[in-house]
């Protein structure tokens, strides 16, 4: 039993931090933010692959598969996507000026 | 010496699984700010793999011979699907891709907590009480997430209708489901019969479907977020049960995060969190007007030469962009137009609003796909006093956030929701492909207002067209 008080010690100081890690975001980056978040809790992968490890007979052998290949989904993708969706953000908003003249017709002088 | 090699491998995995939690706390923390974003992402993903790698030295895994093998073409299987999907999908469709890769999370959570008691159960044990509850924990919230993320999906991707469903009897079957899975769980536990988790996965499964329907369409995304945090929590509670602390602290993380990114999003809408998860149950929505009786009220529609006149010889011309100017991919022609007005002098700036296209931030993420320069964009609260002075409201496929409906109807499913006052410019010109209503499924007044001119079509064809007037003018 102190295996389970171990634990909820850890969770719940992790839930101090993951409340005052996000505690100020700039509505432009609350899209990026989730999806990024949405990448980490990816890491269930790690779970997958564990149960996979341990997995006997055709029920959990399936049913370990199916959940290492969401979670791989989970993980990959949502690095990815956000990572696309955070390629736009060159910069901070104040510090980027105005592209150069040659960006394209009836660009000011 | 075996045991001793073991031992320090052991160690050394949970150091690295240390470093990775290490690594996910400065990632989120990068992600909310501006500069540091992509790295904190990328960051984040370094950690993920350094973790996933890990894992591999474990004895039971790396043994585990036909097992090994189906987990890698799993993972292959997944990267193959997910890296083109990411890649390729358009800007505009990132809100459902979101919630599918959210959903899948959640499912893999729930899935893991079963098979890890279908395996306690194989070994003859009767797992302690407190394992049976983390169990039922995982699947309940992870299912939920799951089948929620799916529907979540449909609405986004408008296989079905983005208004809030609702139906006779809502009340009651979500009472009933409500109740029966808290039956199952007391029952669960104390028989501790693996039958009760297989039921207890279905009714989940109901959940999440009927806790994500009679939530609008325009509300989904602050729903996604939800639904996040629901799978972080969902992920900490397989961490539980397989005594992993990395994946107790990724999803507990994520879980709190979630929960206050939640709270941001819905204020930024100006709402609050169970008005915009629990607002249509039971209510019948009032002020839904919908298509019928449009036909028969009048509104003013214009040609693009008119409104290029207009636009060219304007001070002051304020672009709204909505979703729809994402879906024509009009986000360069709106930029082409801009520029041309302020190559004729005209003061030229965007207003975003904070939900502007799909999700919070969704418009800004487009625009920059279009290089439009970020001292052109304002946002809402930066924009709003400058209307009054503004001669040209431009809405180019927006509705809902300029509705003033939300301000003056409190009926209305989007009241509370602050709004871009275009209504307080000079003229206000609506780029719409026709008189339906937005996203949220609701009448705008604004389209019938005397000092609005109506484009119809296709939002990127009108603007090239508007370019070339503006031109000639």
């Amino acid at each position: 039993m102190t295996g389970i008080v171990a634990y909820l010690t850890v969770f719940v100081l992790a839930a101090f931090v993951g409340i005052e890690v996000v505690s100020k975001v700039p509505s432009i980056l609350h899209t990026p933010l989730m999806s990024g978040s949405n990448a980490i809790h990816g890491i269930v992968l790690v779970g997958s692959l564990l149960i996979m490890g341990e997995a006997h007979g055709t029920a959990q052998v399936v049913l370990g598969f199916l959940a290492v290949f969401l979670a791989t989904l989970n993980v990959v993708g949502g690095f990815v996507v956000t990572d696309r969706m955070l390629e736009m953000f060159k910069g901070k908003p104040n510090e980027r000026v105005r592209p150069p003249k040659d960006d394209g017709p009836g660009t000011p002088a | 010496m075996t045991t001793t090699i073991t031992f320090s491998l052991a160690t050394a995995r949970e150091l690295v699984y240390l470093i990775a939690i290490a690594g996910f706390i400065l990632a989120l923390k990068g992600l909310g700010s501006p500069k540091f974003a992509r790295r904190g992402n990328q960051l984040g993903a370094a950690a993920a793999t350094l973790a996933i790698a890990m894992t591999f030295t474990l004895p039971t895994l790396r043994h585990s011979g036909k097992n090994l093998v189906l987990a890698l073409v799993a993972m292959a299987l997944g990267t193959l699907i997910a890296v083109p999907v990411a890649r390729m999908v358009k800007m505009t469709a990132m809100p459902q891709l979101v919630a599918i890769f959210n959903g899948v999370g959640g499912g893999a959570a729930a899935l893991i907590s079963v098979v890890e008691l279908l395996h306690l159960h194989a070994l003859g044990a009767k797992p302690a009480t407190y394992v049976t509850a983390e169990v039922l924990l995982g699947v309940l919230i992870g299912s939920v997430s799951f089948s929620g993320s799916a529907i979540a999906f449909i609405k986004l991707q408008e296989l079905i209708t983005g208004r809030p469903i609702t139906y006779p009897g809502q009340q009651v079957i979500n009472g009933v489901v409500g109740v029966a899975i808290g039956a199952l769980i007391v029952v669960a536990l104390l028989t501790g019969n693996i039958v009760f988790v297989y039921v207890l996965l279905l009714l989940a499964l109901v959940l999440g479907v009927i806790f994500v329907l009679p939530i609008g369409g325009a509300d989904v995304p602050v729903l996604i977020s939800l639904l996040n945090s629901f799978t972080g929590l969902a992920v900490a509670a397989s961490g539980f049960v397989l005594d992993n602390n990395l994946l107790i602290v990724a999803g507990t993380l994520v879980g709190a995060s979630g929960i206050i990114l939640t709270r941001l999003m819905s204020s930024a809408m100006g709402r609050s969190l169970p008005n915009i998860l629990f607002s249509a149950f039971g209510a019948v929505i009032t002020a839904t007007g919908g298509e019928e009786g449009d036909a028969s009220r009048p509104v003013r529609s214009g040609t693009a030469e008119d409104v290029g006149v207009l636009l060219a010889y304007a001070r002051k011309v304020v672009i709204i962009p909505g979703y729809g100017l994402a879906v024509a991919q009009a986000q360069h022609t709106a930029r082409e137009l801009a520029d041309a007005l302020t190559a004729k002098g005209v003061e030229v700036f965007y207003a975003i609003h904070p939900v502007a296209g799909r999700m919070p931030g969704h418009m800004n993420v487009l625009l920059a796909e279009a290089n439009v320069p970020y001292d052109e964009l304002k946002e809402m609260d930066e924009a709003n006093p400058e209307m009054s002075t503004a001669d040209v409201a431009l809405v180019v496929g927006a509705n809902d956030t300029v509705n003033p409906a939300a301000q003056s109807t409190p009926g209305s499913p989007i009241y509370g929701m602050p709004i871009i006052h275009a209504d307080e410019a000079e003229h206000i010109i609506f780029l719409k492909r026709s008189m339906r209503p937005g996203f949220a499924g609701i009448d705008n007044e604004l389209l019938y207002d005397p000092k609005t001119t109506m484009l119809f079509g296709d939002a990127k064809d009108t603007l090239g067209k508007l370019v070339a007037a503006v031109a000639d003018a």
